[in-house]
C-alpha cells in the first residue's frame, strides 16, 4: 500500500471515528448547507426552468424537444435507418484487427453508458412517475427515441474535432469541436460559447454528477441502516473518489468497472422478473402509461405535468443534446468519426428506452403510487406537488419500495448498486468536468489538482442537502449546457450531413466492408 | 520452397524452450524462415475509464515497444546470429486467435509454442492459450514440454 493509500484510508476511519460526537450537531450543519445551497443557487435554477409567459410549460424543455425532432429529421430518421449497422459496428464487425489493443467501438459506449446508466434511471424515473404519474413513461421513452438522433449529432462531431497530443493521448468534447468547428465554418462566436459551455460542463459535473449522485446514494443507505447525518456519507465517498481521482488508485476504479455493468444486468433482469411475476398487469401498466399521458389521470400539473416530468427526466438520464456522451466517445479509434455517430445512438436506447421503462413499469405495477378507488385517479400528496405513494418515498426510495414489493430483499442489492453507479457515474462526470476545467485553464497538475478538490468537496455538499435544491440545481446545471451544445449543433449540423452522405455512399458502393475475423 | 515457422512467446521461461526447440526443427529443415511472435493479451470488449480510454493509444504504444524490447527483438536477435532468417510481429488480441491469425496470413506451416505457464485458478475456468490453439488452429501445432 502506498503512503498516499493509507493516508487516504485513515482519513475515512478518523471521520467515522468521529461520528458519535459530532452526531448531535450534525442535523444543523446539514440544515445549515441546505439553507445555503439553496439560496445561492435559486436564482440560476430559475432562470433554466422558467416557462413560457402565459403558461407553466418551461422553455428548456421544448428546447430539448424541438433539438432532438430537428436532427431526427434532418438526417432522416438515422436512429432507424442505421440501427443495425450500430450493432455491427459495436460488435466489430467493420473493425481493422490492425487496430487491435486501441479503444474499441464497444469500449467507448461502455464508458459513455457507465457515466449515464445509473441514478437517473432508478431515482429519476421515480422522481418522473410520482410527480408526472405513469404517463411521464410515454413522453420519456419517445424522448429518448428523439434523442439517439441528438447523440449521433455530437458524438460524430467529438471525433471528428477532437485533440490528438504528441503523446499519443486524446481530448475531445463540446468545447473542441464548437471552437474547432466555428472556425472551420468562418463563424464567429466559438471560442465565447466553448468557453460557455465549459463553464456550465463544471457545474453539471458539480451537480449532477455529483452532488444528485452522493444524496441518493446517502438517501439509500441511510434507508437501510437508519437515519443518519449525510455530510458522513459525503466524506466517506468524497474520501475514496480522492482516492481514485488524486491518489490514482486503478484498483478501485477497476472493481467498480467490472461490477458496474453486472450490476446493470441484474437490475434489469429483477425489473423483468417483477413485471413477468406479475404478467397479469402488464396490459394495465402500459394502459396506465398511455391514459397518463394524454390525460394526467389526475396528477400534479395534469398531461402536461407528466410530459415535462418524462422529457425533463430522460434528457437528465440519457444526456442527449447536452454534450457529456461526445466527451466520453472521443477517445475511439476510427477513421470514419461518423461511426462512433452510430453507436452512440444506442445510448439512449439502452439508457431510456430499455432500463428507464423497467424502472417506470415496476413502479407502477407495484401498487406504490396511491390511486383513489372511486375515481380511478391518482391522489395527490397533502402538499399537492407529487402523487402520495405507501410510505411517503420519493426519488430512490420509491423505486426501492417498488422492488422490494416483488423482491423483499431486493433492496439490499438496489442499495449497493445505487452505491456503485453513483461512484462510477461521479468518476466518470469527473473527467467530463476536467476536460472542460483544463479547457478553461490550461493542463497542467496543480490545475487539474484544483478541480479534483472542489469535486471532492461537492461530494459532501451534495450528500448533505435536502433533495430538493439538490435535484433542481442539477438540473439547472445539465440543462444549461444544452442549451449551448444544441445552439452549436444547429450551426454544425450540416458538417456532420457531408459525412453521413459521404460514409452512406461509401457503405453502399461497397468500399467499406467489414473485415474477415 | 523455403518453410515458414512461427513461435509464440509468452515472456516466460518456457518461450525459450519453445525457441530452442524452433531453431532444432529449423536446422534440420534447411532452408527455414522463422517468425518470432508476441500477443498482447487484449480484448475489445472490457469496461474502461474515459481517463483510460483517453490515454488508450499512447498505452498501446508503450505496451508494443516493451514487447518489442524484452520479447521478440532479443529472441530475433538470437536467431539471426544464428544464421537463421527471422522476423518478428507484436500484436494484441486473444492469444490463440491471434496466433492462428498471424500464422495463416504469413502462410505458416507450423506453430510452435510452449506449454502453458499459466496455472491455478484461472486455467482450470477458462482453459490455457496454448490448450485454446490446439483446439482451434488452422496450422500443425507443435507443443514443447
Amino acid at each position: 500500500m502506498t503512503l498516499k493509500s493509507k493516508l487516504m484510508l485513515s482519513l475515512a476511519a478518523l471521520s467515522t471515528s468521529a461520528l458519535p460526537a459530532l452526531a448531535q450537531e450534525a442535523g444543523s450543519l446539514d440544515e445549515k448547507v441546505n439553507a445555503v445551497f439553496a439560496a445561492s443557487t435559486g436564482w440560476f435554477v430559475t432562470l433554466i426552468f422558467s416557462p413560457f409567459p402565459g403558461t407553466n410549460f418551461p422553455w428548456i424543455v421544448m428546447w430539448l424537444v424541438i433539438a432532438a425532432t430537428v436532427f431526427t429529421l434532418y438526417f432522416g430518421f438515422v436512429q432507424f435507418r442505421y440501427f443495425r449497422h450500430a450493432i455491427q459496428l459495436v460488435k466489430g464487425d467493420y473493425s481493422d484487427p490492425n487496430d487491435a489493443g486501441e479503444v474499441s467501438h464497444f469500449q467507448a459506449l461502455a464508458t459513455a453508458l457507465s457515466g449515464t446508466v445509473g441514478l437517473g434511471n432508478i431515482a429519476g424515473v421515480a422522481v418522473a412517475v410520482g410527480i408526472g404519474g405513469p404517463g411521464a413513461t410515454f413522453w420519456m421513452i419517445l424522448a429518448g427515441l428523439m434523442g439517439m438522433a441528438s447523440k449521433f449529432t455530437e458524438c460524430t462531431l467529438g471525433v471528428k474535432y477532437r485533440n490528438e497530443y504528441p503523446d499519443g493521448s486524446v481530448s475531445g468534447g463540446p468545447m473542441y469541436y464548437i471552437s474547432k468547428g466555428f472556425s472551420e465554418l468562418g463563424l464567429p462566436g466559438g471560442k465565447i460559447l466553448a468557453v460557455l459551455f465549459s463553464i456550465f460542463c463544471i457545474l453539471g459535473a458539480l451537480g449532477g454528477g455529483n452532488m444528485f449522485q452522493a444524496n441518493q446514494a446517502h438517501a439509500q443507505i441511510s434507508g437501510i441502516v437508519g437515519d443518519y447525518p449525510g455530510w458522513i456519507t459525503g466524506i466517506i465517498f468524497a474520501a475514496v473518489v480522492f482516492a481514485v481521482i488524486v491518489g490514482g488508485i486503478k484498483s478501485i476504479a477497476n472493481v467498480t468497472e467490472k461490477v458496474v455493468p453486472i450490476m446493470g444486468i441484474l437490475y434489469v433482469g429483477a425489473a423483468l422478473i417483477i413485471i413477468l411475476v406479475n404478467y397479469d398487469k402488464i396490459g394495465w401498466a402500459f394502459g396506465q402509461i398511455f391514459a397518463g399521458a394524454f390525460t394526467g389521470l389526475g396528477v400534479a400539473g395534469g398531461f402536461v405535468g407528466a410530459l415535462i416530468q418524462g422529457f425533463k427526466r430522460a434528457a437528465f438520464s440519457n444526456e442527449a443534446g447536452v454534450g457529456s456522451a461526445a466527451i466520453a466517445h472521443s477517445a475511439v479509434k476510427t477513421k470514419e468519426p461518423i461511426t462512433e455517430g452510430f453507436v452512440s445512438l444506442l445510448e439512449p436506447l439502452i439508457d431510456t428506452v430499455v432500463i428507464c421503462t423497467m424502472t417506470a413499469l415496476v413502479i407502477t405495477i407495484s401498487g406504490q403510487l396511491i390511486i383513489d378507488p372511486a375515481s380511478g385517479n391518482y391522489v395527490l400528496n397533502e402538499a399537492g406537488s407529487a402523487i402520495a405513494t405507501v410510505g411517503n418515498t420519493s426519488g430512490v426510495s420509491l423505486t426501492s419500495a417498488a422492488f422490494g414489493s416483488g423482491i423483499s430483499w431486493f433492496p439490499y442489492v438496489l442499495a449497493l448498486a445505487v452505491v456503485l453507479f453513483a461512484f462510477s457515474t461521479m468518476i466518470s462526470w469527473s473527467y467530463y468536468g476536467l476536460k472542460a476545467w483544463t479547457y478553461l485553464f490550461g493542463e497542467g497538475s496543480t490545475s487539474e489538482l484544483v478541480f479534483k478538490v472542489i469535486f471532492c468537496v461537492f461530494i459532501v455538499i451534495g450528500a448533505a442537502a435536502s433533495l430538493g435544491p439538490v435535484i433542481d440545481f442539477s438540473d439547472a446545471a445539465i440543462f444549461a449546457m444544452a442549451v449551448v451544445n444544441i445552439t452549436a449543433l444547429y450551426f454544425l449540423m450540416k458538417l456532420v450531413k457531408v459525412e453521413l452522405e459521404s460514409y452512406s455512399a461509401r457503405l453502399k458502393s461497397g468500399e467499406i466492408k467489414k473485415f474477415a475475423h | 520452397m523455403t518453410a515458414k515457422l512461427v513461435i509464440g512467446l509468452d515472456g516466460e521461461g518456457s518461450g525459450s524452450r519453445a525457441l530452442s526447440h524452433a531453431k532444432r526443427l529449423a536446422g534440420l529443415i534447411g532452408e527455414c524462415e522463422i517468425v518470432v511472435v508476441y500477443v498482447v493479451e487484449w480484448s475489445p470488449f472490457t469496461f474502461q475509464t474515459a481517463e483510460e480510454n483517453a490515454m488508450r493509444h499512447k498505452r498501446r504504444e508503450e505496451e508494443l515497444k516493451i514487447a518489442h524490447e524484452r520479447v521478440v527483438d532479443p529472441a530475433v536477435a538470437s536467431l539471426k546470429s544464428e544464421g537463421f532468417s527471422a522476423s518478428g510481429i507484436v500484436r494484441h488480441g486473444d492469444v490463440a486467435d491471434t496466433l492462428n491469425a498471424i500464422s495463416v496470413e504469413q502462410g505458416a506451416d507450423q506453430i510452435v509454442v510452449a506449454r502453458s505457464s499459466e496455472g491455478g485458478f484461472a486455467k482450470r475456468l477458462f482453459g490455457s492459450s496454448t490448450a485454446n490453439l490446439v483446439m482451434s488452429a488452422s496450422v500443425p501445432v507443435t507443443v514443447v514440454g
